[in-house]
């Protein structure tokens, strides 16, 4: 098998920013420098350096415990890093409160769904539109049109809808805060696949019609890699191998290793 | 489910699954038995002994070298102090918050108060009254316990606050018996020859009315805090720390945490029933104006301040309830010219900032921040010796 | 039958009030699951400034102004200084700092405007309406007055929280702090405005109850705490619609119990109804969902 070029395996080192030969010219947007976590005596990241670029989709794999929701949290500032530097489009955002990331133009979905189980379906898509002021009924539609189910609970208490509705619903809501960077944790988790192709499918969708840039945390590395440009694979909070999402894939070794499949 | 854990110093930043920091100086309490003082006997019976013969003596000096005024104020320091004392253990030992202290102490203060008040012939001596009072609270605290011990944090708190709340309420409805709003007055003998003498031989001085009643109350202090320091050692202080901080381990070891808790409640209750009659004797009367809601929350002060866990922090915060108030009128009085009762005031205003301060900064209170202190400097200095070599 | 109708009436206007004080309860156990049991010294503070100021000749209407900017301020100052620090804390913790805070603001109003008894008038008329020959109606125009005053709160409140933009943002940081602050919505503060909203409605409470008992001491709120708790309680202490029943439940309970008992037996009553409560519901009497733990 060809060791695909630009590509740092198993040791961790710098990861290169460019993908797939440096024939596309890419911009990244989110950058980790060296980002190390702790919980107490536990390190949970250990140095983690990775790029989001414009107009793509990273997808961080890795499993159970290697870290990858802490990166999302450290990343959006709920956990503070003990070392390292996050940087959205060159400005460090590294101690930035947690509600200014939005501001910033980056949205983060939480593991678990992360709807507001008392507000109604509506009622959970305008708290996603706050900060921005006022937001045209328009923006809302929109967002309805996309997932015509939640579209037909807007009136009902979120804690009715179904697994896949909930996701649904807060990836609508983030699309509200028109983020530049979509974080999104584990968003298969729970589902039917045939949900979980149809939420990818729409992401991709619009990553590639509206430039949107996306982070994927997803333990589900088949599915993730199978619409990720670019895969992270995260063991024990350490980046293992950073590479093309294909070229991935196509690693049957690091995928019985890490990958699970 | 040993005492390895080491209580979290920062304020505010103990993570949910960290016991209570509030409760630390329980733990460092036991932390700092386990590691023995050479100087001490060995077993804990024994060296509470003679704990207690030193603190007896101490206190005989004490009374005998204070003013009858200060005597009298020994005597609610007292009595204040055995309630905290059961509080402490109750809230410190095993995490449940009580505003009702003051509710219990005054079944204990009307129970001896109506024993006390016979018409004809001679009534129970006083020993078998104090019994029968803290019999009678602690059936009252059983009955609590068994409420209580379903609830936790706020839902405790507010329960037992209406409980404080409403008790002195019956004492107006049974107004025939209890007295309505004026009380019961308590009618106790005078001091035996017996005491007059052994004063006598003491000090030189006489025996008056006051001493008598301030070396009555001392001794059941005393008796409490060897008793509560015995049962907070043993393995039933041991099982309650369990059932605060390890409730599922020790549901599995097979321990039932209701029967606990209201066995605490009993143990807890007890004690109040003693203070409140106490209470009764020394300042002769019983009635509701005691009892209010004011006192379950001054005695929470003291157990906070001084350190839950902690009877000797009990102790303390019991005293800066007697004598905090007087400086304050005293200096309200003389300084600013207000009126005492007002002025005294200052002290609630000082109690509540202390209680903010105390969870903010120092949960462990006063003994347990001291006790931290001391055990951090003795492992710092323990570790700098084994670098050493 | 007279009686019953007087005290079901009676009972209702005292309902309001618990359930205002209870209102304040849920707002802040919503937001921050601390019952603040300062809540009932704080409106004894603000009641008695609102006394002070009428005293000194000011309007019945300014001073209850006055009196409720107060509780506003008195609410967010002590969310952001002293409680702020506990939120999310061990729960014993945040439970004695607000014990806490009830001993020292009612020190301190016993410090400032003395430990006497001071009368307190109602701006309007404190006497039973008469009906036909001697039917004494368990109404009042200061019952009607205080009616009209909590359900203009209620409605305000509902408008707030359920058609305004910082009411959503406040119930989306009640219900969802990490999901609100990642959607940008400045959860800190809608915490301190939810104490201070919670203030005034308690600090209102307090004014209107003064008004019905006519003169008020330091402690006079120590009882509507209880009282406010249980209501609250009732109701879930997570619901608003909870509380205002809870309220009016309780109302009716102790006016039967002063009307065909005694006055002195209010406290145990309420005591009697809570332990009963929790012990049978601890969700409140119209939780659908299985019972929390208490």
């Amino acid at each position: 098998m060809a060791e695909p070029h630009g590509a740092t395996r198993y040791g961790g080192g710098r990861p290169d920013t460019a993908v797939a030969g440096g024939t596309t010219t890419t911009t990244a947007l989110l950058e980790v420098q060296g980002l190390s976590t702790s919980y107490g005596p536990v390190r949970a990241l250990d140095g983690v350096s990775l790029t989001a670029e414009a107009g793509r989709i990273t997808a961080v794999l890795g499993a159970n415990g290697a870290g990858k929701t802490t990166l999302l949290r450290t990343i959006s500032g709920l956990v503070r890093p003990t070392s390292g530097k996050v940087l959205l489009d060159g400005e460090e955002i590294t101690r930035a409160p947690v509600e200014a990331m939005v501001h910033k133009g980056m949205a983060h979905v939480p593991e678990g769904r992360g709807v507001i189980a008392e507000l109604t379906v509506d009622e959970n898509l305008r708290v996603g539109s706050l900060f921005r002021g006022k937001v045209g009924r328009e923006e809302f539609d929109r967002v309805y049109d996309l997932f015509p189910r939640i579209a037909e609970r807007r009136d009902n208490p979120a804690h009715t809808l179904s697994g896949g509705e909930r996701q649904m619903l807060v990836v609508g809501r983030a699309l509200l805060a028109r983020p530049r960077i979509l974080l999104l944790d584990e968003p298969s988790l729970g589902l039917a696949p045939r949900i979980v192709a149809q939420i990818f499918g729409l992401v991709r969708q619009l990553v590639d019609s509206e430039g949107l840039s996306v982070l994927l945390v997803e333990q589900n590395a088949r599915s993730a890699l199978s619409v990720a440009d670019t895969g992270v694979v995260l063991n024990l909070g350490r980046v293992v191998v950073t590479d093309d999402a294909r070229a991935l894939a196509a690693d049957e070794d690091l995928r019985h290793a890490y990958l699970g499949f | 489910m040993s005492d390895t854990q080491t209580p979290a110093g920062t304020p505010g930043a103990a993570s949910s699954d960290a016991p209570s920091t509030a409760t630390a100086a329980g733990n460092a309490s036991s932390a700092a038995a386990s590691s023995g003082r050479s100087f001490l006997p060995k077993s804990t019976l024994l060296r509470h002994l003679l704990v207690l013969v030193l603190c007896a003596v101490g206190a005989v000096a004490l009374l005998e070298l204070t003013e009858p005024g200060t005597n009298a104020q020994i005597s609610s320091v007292a009595y204040y102090a055995i309630a905290a004392g059961g509080l402490t253990l109750l809230t410190g030992l095993n995490g449940q918050i009580s505003l009702g202290h003051g509710a219990l102490m005054a079944v204990g203060a009307y129970t001896t108060a109506l024993l006390l008040d016979v018409d004809e012939g001679e009534p129970l001596p006083l020993p078998l009254i104090f019994l029968i009072a803290v019999a009678a609270t602690a059936l009252v605290g059983a009955l609590v316990g068994v409420a209580a011990a379903r609830l936790h944090g706020p839902y405790l708190a507010g329960a037992t606050l209406a409980l404080a709340v409403g008790v002195p309420g019956l004492t107006l409805y049974f107004k025939e018996t209890l007295g309505g709003e004026q009380g019961i007055n308590v009618r106790i003998e005078r001091a035996p020859d017996w005491f007059d003498e052994a004063i006598n031989a003491i000090s030189g001085e006489n025996g008056s009315q006051t001493k008598w009643l301030a070396y009555i109350s001392v001794a059941c202090l005393l008796l409490t805090y060897f008793l509560l320091a015995n049962l907070m050692r043993s393995r039933m202080g041991r099982t309650w720390r369990a059932v605060r901080d390890q409730e599922v381990a020790a549901e599995l070891a097979g321990i039932s945490l209701g029967a606990w808790r209201i066995l605490a409640f009993v143990v807890s209750a007890a004690a109040a029933g003693l203070a409140g009659a106490v209470l009764a004797i020394v300042v002769r009367l019983a009635a509701p104006g005691s009892f209010l809601p004011v006192l379950s929350l001054s005695l929470l002060t003291a157990v906070v301040i001084g350190g839950l866990g902690s009877l000797f922090g009990a102790l303390l915060g019991s005293a800066l309830l007697v004598f905090l108030p007087r400086w304050a009128s005293d200096i309200g009085r003389d300084s600013f010219d207000i009126a005492s009762a007002q002025a005294s005031q200052a002290a609630y205003v000082v109690y509540g900032l202390l209680l903010v301060a105390v969870m903010l900064f120092a949960p462990a209170g006063l003994v347990g921040t001291v006790r931290l202190a001391l055990l951090r400097r003795r492992a710092a200095r323990a570790t700098a010796r084994a670098g050493g070599r | 039958m007279e009686q019953f109708l007087f005290l079901s009436l009676s009972g209702v206007i005292d309902g309001l009030v618990y359930a205002a004080f209870a209102l304040a309860l849920v707002l802040i156990w919503r937001s921050t699951r601390i019952v603040n049991f300062a809540q009932g010294s704080m409106a004894a503070a603000t009641t008695f400034i609102a006394v002070a100021l009428i005293d000194n000749g000011l309007s019945y209407w300014l001073a209850l102004v006055v009196a409720l900017l107060s509780g506003l301020v008195l609410g967010a100052v002590i969310e952001r200084v002293v409680v702020r620090p506990v939120e999310g804390g061990p729960e014993l913790n945040a439970v004695i700092v607000t014990l806490g805070l009830f001993i020292a603001i009612q020190g301190a109003v016993a410090l400032i405007f003395g430990v006497d008894q001071r009368a307190f008038v109602p701006p309007v008329s404190n006497r039973f309406f008469q009906v036909g020959d001697g039917f004494t109606l368990g109404l009042s125009n200061n019952g009607l007055y205080t009616l009209a005053a909590v359900l203009i709160t209620m409605v305000l409140l509902i408008v707030l929280f359920r058609y305004t933009r910082v009411g959503l943002a406040m119930r989306a940081s009640a219900f969802g702090q990490e999901v609100a602050r990642l959607l940008g919505v400045r959860v800190g503060r809608m915490l301190t405005l939810g104490w201070a909203l919670a203030a005034v409605v308690g600090s209102l409470a307090g004014i209107l109850i003064a008004g019905d008992v006519a003169f008020i001491s330091p402690n006079f709120m120590d009882t509507l705490i209880v009282f406010g708790f249980v209501a609250a309680v009732l109701g879930g202490l997570d619901s608003p619609i909870g509380a205002v029943v809870g309220g009016l439940l309780l109302g009716l309970a102790l006016n039967y119990v002063r009307g065909y008992l005694d006055d002195s037996l209010l406290g145990m009553a309420a005591l009697v109804i809570l332990v009963v409560v929790l012990l049978v519901r601890p969700g409140g009497l119209f939780s659908t969902t299985p019972a929390r733990r208490a």
